[in-house]
């Protein structure tokens, strides 16, 4: 069964909304998740293909692109016992 | 990293994540701002920009940059090993015949060094899912009518190999300069929703 991810050629998402200027974060605790994430990857403390296996098995529609992030983060870091 | 006053409940966790994981040495504040710098600083469209316009001037540099975008981009100075990991890049160009696209359906692969942080559209179910069933209808939104004639290409990028469109030169640009050809170049023409 494809994951929630997998959303190519599925109806139902409604039209693509173009925000104009946009910045590349939307409030702060999204670019702290980015960098934390970026951080956690560079210690090792879980690889690039691990989190997005963990976006993609967590991840929600409902939710935003970082709320989806920090999710995989969370669930990575629990798993392994860090938090 | 700076303070954040922010008080919505997203933001609250996230600070004890980040305390947390400090206390644990597993982060520290000054990490979390260099790994941020590196990617507002090195990410930008105008690297994308640049990238265009020395292949509208320069034939032969835009052979090799088809051939192998990996080997040619050093020519500029640019890499594709800004992120965590070095990824291939494949440029596909835009002919009078061929209007190409990209798209990350399973999540937001992007050429970030190229472009510059990715907007949310594009990472968006609504993009993901329609620009590969109904390309012309998404295209039409962002406000790009194509002939009927034209064919459009749909790249789906995924974790080891990005895409990035090469457009076409705008006619009448003849007199321009590498800079100002740069200068006409867009972020959207680059991911292929807009013609230049």
């Amino acid at each position: 069964m494809p994951r929630t991810n997998d959303v190519g050629g599925l109806d139902g998402f409604g039209p693509v909304l173009e925000e104009l200027d946009e910045p590349p974060f939307h409030a702060d605790w999204e670019a702290h998740v980015f960098a934390m994430n970026r951080a956690l990857i560079g210690r090792g403390i879980y690889n690039l293909d691990e989190f997005r296996d963990a976006v993609e098995r967590t991840m929600t529609h409902e939710s935003s692109y970082y709320e989806n992030w920090f999710r995989a983060i969370e669930t990575l870091l629990r798993e392994r016992g860090h938090v | 990293m700076s303070d954040d006053h922010d008080d919505s409940p997203i933001a609250a966790r996230v600070r004890e994540l980040e305390a947390a994981l400090e206390e644990k040495g597993l982060l520290d504040a000054q990490e979390l701002d260099r790994a941020l710098e590196a990617f507002t600083n090195r990410a930008s469209p105008a690297n994308g920009y640049r990238v265009v316009a020395r292949a509208w001037t320069d034939e032969a540099f835009k052979a090799r940059l088809l051939e192998n975008a990996n080997e040619a981009l050093p020519e500029l100075g640019l890499s594709m090993g800004g992120g965590l990991q070095v990824q291939r890049l494949l440029v596909v160009e835009n002919t009078e015949s061929v209007h190409n696209v990209i798209v990350c359906t399973l999540c937001s692969c992007y050429p970030l060094s190229l472009l510059g942080p990715s907007p949310t559209w594009y990472k968006s179910p609504a993009y993901r899912s329609k620009v590969v069933s109904h390309p012309r209808e998404v295209l039409e939104q962002f406000g790009l009518t194509l002939p009927a004639g034209t064919e459009i290409r749909v790249w789906d990028a995924n974790a080891e190999t990005r895409y990035m469109v090469l457009p076409r030169r705008p006619e009448g640009t003849e007199h321009l300069s590498e800079e100002e050809l740069a200068a006409r170049v867009t972020r959207n023409g680059l991911i292929g929703t807009a013609a230049v």
